[in-house]
């Protein structure tokens, strides 16, 4: 009996995802979806390659504070970064003061209340505060930015296939409009064609427009790729601040573990060794 | 309990002693995995990953309840409570991490410990109570790792609660009710994220209860093992301790190196990027995916692409979505019935010759493609790939292996464990 009824509902199943099949079959040849504009002209991001890569890498602290730069003089000034806090920044090689002076130069305050009034204002920042964030609220930010929301960029490289890769190509990949896009999805008002963007029309305009856009501090030329690759790197230590620990820890845990198996197999052979098994 | 040759616990120490005669815990232990317990001589490498689910189980368990000491189910706070765990918490990226990977290596090793159960004919007599618990120990695998991957209040936890929980409303006339009822409101809300990590805490226990009992039951008859021969004395047999939790240490060892170098190296290959983007009710991600141990069942929903009634007519009696659901469930299952399903006294697909084809080159392929399909938008030709294995995959179990079960003619069995293994007749072969 179960065997009766489990065959007739495997028949049933069977036949309706076999009549599914045939269905789908026929409307794929009858009518064929044509290949979808993004999919014709969205790019994978570009190679690129990091300090940080590879089981190995460690952040290039030094790109980290370029990138920092760039963040500082041209991402903040719509993106914020909530999840960051100054005294991080001692973990890419400031001192405790020269962390305390960024908190103090930073170009937007800290929200807080007049003590004496309760009325909202602004104060410098301290090491202990997260990176204010440019815009008071989402509806401030999109009344600036023409109904678009600058995402918040501490995660951005782990919220993105390819991350770190695709921020770069984002940066350095707004070009002309291809003269084979359709009408339909060509940048309407306030937008700009970049091919690594999902839907091919960002609301950001390029930011980075111009070499020694920024000055760098160690003297490296601050080319347009410099730039989008150090800010790209900056992103990666904001999304991951604890990277290079965790690869020095699983070296240690794959150093131990290995030892451990190699023990293990050794008294499972000596165990074993009068068995036949 | 156990075959009349197993070692009787005998403790030494006089503190032992004292202990065992007022709580024979220590003699329960020494029974279940210790040196009272005989194992067949013969188990393969498959055999490993009872222990290794179980280990697995216990690294979730306590990763789980320190993430708990940190997060904060609140959907205003839940995201950045696990950034906090993530930056701020001594080690909680460690923490984190293990807790994600490890939920990743729960399903890995259960799956291979479920196919090797389907391959060595594991739920067959006398062993279907320890197969149905298994079952049961699945689906309850299923909801908590569901209602895990909602509670950090990504784009992908949200989405997916709201797609998983959307099921239910699949069901004619209670469906829409029912859903409401099971999210506490009309969307994924505060009393869902709520009751998903008050749930999400409580079932683990309930699976290591149910663990308990799947062991319990597998000892009354003893393990299997790959010839599928029953064993018949001493000589097959080697006791737990100290021949099998030798191995297992050996197991543990590959098994902790893979999930180190995952977890350590690459801890985010096996999530979607959509989870460190906040939950936002009012962005639909392009494409919703569930974690990637649940593509095969996602691929099942998503091959039934036609309703179900009356040609010609017009009349529906069973909607498409409502049938993919019910095959989802359906696929799961049909699990406990497959002691009853596959009839062959032959337990071992090493001795089936015609089932042994049907495994390797049906249900191993036709799982495979559920799973990449599953992963792939809704087009062709992933929809017509994932209907031709879904429709082998219910072949398989309802149809095939009934009939194959009487067709087919099973190669000779060994006599005994201890003949297979060393090659001589039972009677002659010394340990």
């Amino acid at each position: 009996m179960v065997r009766l009824i489990a065959g007739l509902v495997g028949l049933f199943f069977s036949g309706m995802l076999l009549i599914s099949l045939v269905t789908g079959a026929y409307t794929a040849v009858t009518e064929p979806v044509p290949p979808t504009v993004e999919s014709q002209f969205v790019k994978h991001p570009k190679k690129v390659s990091f300090a940080h890569d590879g089981p190995f890498g460690a952040y290039d602290k030094a790109q980290l504070q370029r990138g920092l730069k760039v963040y500082a003089e041209v991402c903040a000034a719509c993106h914020s970064l909530k999840l960051v806090a100054f005294r991080n920044f001692e973990e890419i090689g400031y001192s405790e003061d020269e962390v305390k002076a960024i908190a103090k130069g930073w170009k937007t305050e800290v929200p807080t209340i007049n003590p004496e009034t309760g009325e909202p204002a602004t104060r410098p920042g301290l090491p202990a505060d997260k990176i204010p964030s440019p815009f008071a609220n989402e509806t401030a930010a999109r009344a600036a930015n023409n109904n678009a929301l600058p995402p918040d960029l501490s995660l951005m490289t782990k919220a993105r296939h390819n991350g770190p890769a695709y921020v770069y190509s984002l940066l350095t990949g707004y070009s002309a409009v291809p003269a084979s896009l359709p009408k339909e999805n060509r940048p309407g008002t306030g937008l700009h064609y970049n091919p690594y963007f999902a839907n091919l029309n960002i609301a950001m305009a390029a930011p980075i427009t111009g070499d020694d856009q920024v000055t760098y501090d160690d003297g490296t030329k601050a080319t347009k790729d410099q730039m989008a690759k150090d800010v790209a790197a900056f992103l990666t230590w904001t999304a991951e601040p604890k990277m290079e620990a965790r690869k020095t820890a699983g070296w240690a845990a794959l150093i131990f573990l290995i030892i451990f198996t190699g023990l293990c197999y050794l008294s499972y052979r000596t165990i074993w060794a009068d068995k036949k098994h | 309990m156990s075959f009349p040759w197993a070692n009787e616990y005998k403790p030494q120490h006089p503190v032992m002693q004292w202990v065992d005669e007022r709580l024979p815990l220590p003699r329960f232990v020494y029974n279940a995995i210790g040196g009272g317990y005989p194992v067949p001589r013969n188990l393969n490498y498959f055999w490993n990953f009872g222990v290794l689910s179980g280990v697995a189980l216990m690294i979730q368990i306590i990763t789980g309840i320190i993430l708990a000491m940190h997060y904060y189910a609140s959907i205003d706070g839940a995201f950045n409570s696990v950034e906090h765990i993530m930056r701020d918490v001594n080690g909680g990226w460690f923490i984190r991490y293990a807790h994600m990977n490890g939920a990743s290596f729960f399903f890995i090793v259960v799956y291979i410990h479920i196919f090797r159960g389907l391959f060595y004919g594991s739920y067959k007599a006398p062993r279907e109570m320890v197969w149905l618990l298994g079952v049961v120990i699945f689906l309850l695998m299923m909801a908590t790792g569901f209602m895990g991957y909602v509670l950090p209040w990504g784009q992908m936890s949200y989405w997916g609660a709201q797609v998983i929980t959307g099921f239910f409303s699949a069901i004619p006339v209670v469906g829409e009710p029912l859903r409401q009822w099971l999210l506490g409101g009309y969307a994924p809300d505060q009393a869902t994220l709520n009751r998903f990590f008050s749930l999400h805490y409580l079932l683990p226990f309930v699976i290591l209860g149910t663990i308990i009992l799947h062991v319990w039951a597998l000892h009354i008859p003893g393990s299997s093992n790959p010839t599928g021969v029953s064993v018949k004395s001493e000589s097959d047999t080697v006791p737990f301790h100290p021949y099998y939790t030798a191995k297992d240490g050996f197991g543990l060892g590959l098994f902790l190196l893979a999930f180190v170098a995952v977890t350590f190296f690459s801890p985010n290959m096996l999530g979607h990027p959509d989870n460190y983007i906040p939950a936002n009710p009012l962005s639909t991600p392009a494409h919703i995916v569930p974690e990637w141990y649940y593509l095969p069942f996602y691929a099942i929903l998503k091959a039934f692409t036609v309703d179900f009634g009356i040609p010609f007519t017009g009349i529906v009696i069973i909607p498409a979505k409502l049938m993919g659901v019910l095959a989802m469930f359906g696929s799961i299952l049909l699990l406990f019935f497959l002691p009853w399903l596959d009839t062959s006294p032959v337990r071992s697909g090493h001795y089936r010759p015609l089932f042994r084809k049907f495994f390797w080159f049906g249900l191993i392929p036709s799982v495979l493609a559920l799973g990449y399909c599953g992963m792939m938008p809704a087009e062709q030709p992933y929809v017509m790939i994932s209907q031709i294995a879904a429709a082998y995959y219910f072949a398989h179990f309802l149809i095939i292996l009934p009939i194959v079960s009487r067709i087919e003619k099973t190669l000779p069995l060994p006599n005994s464990i201890t003949e297979a293994v060393t090659g001589k007749p039972l009677e002659t072969a010394a340990a």
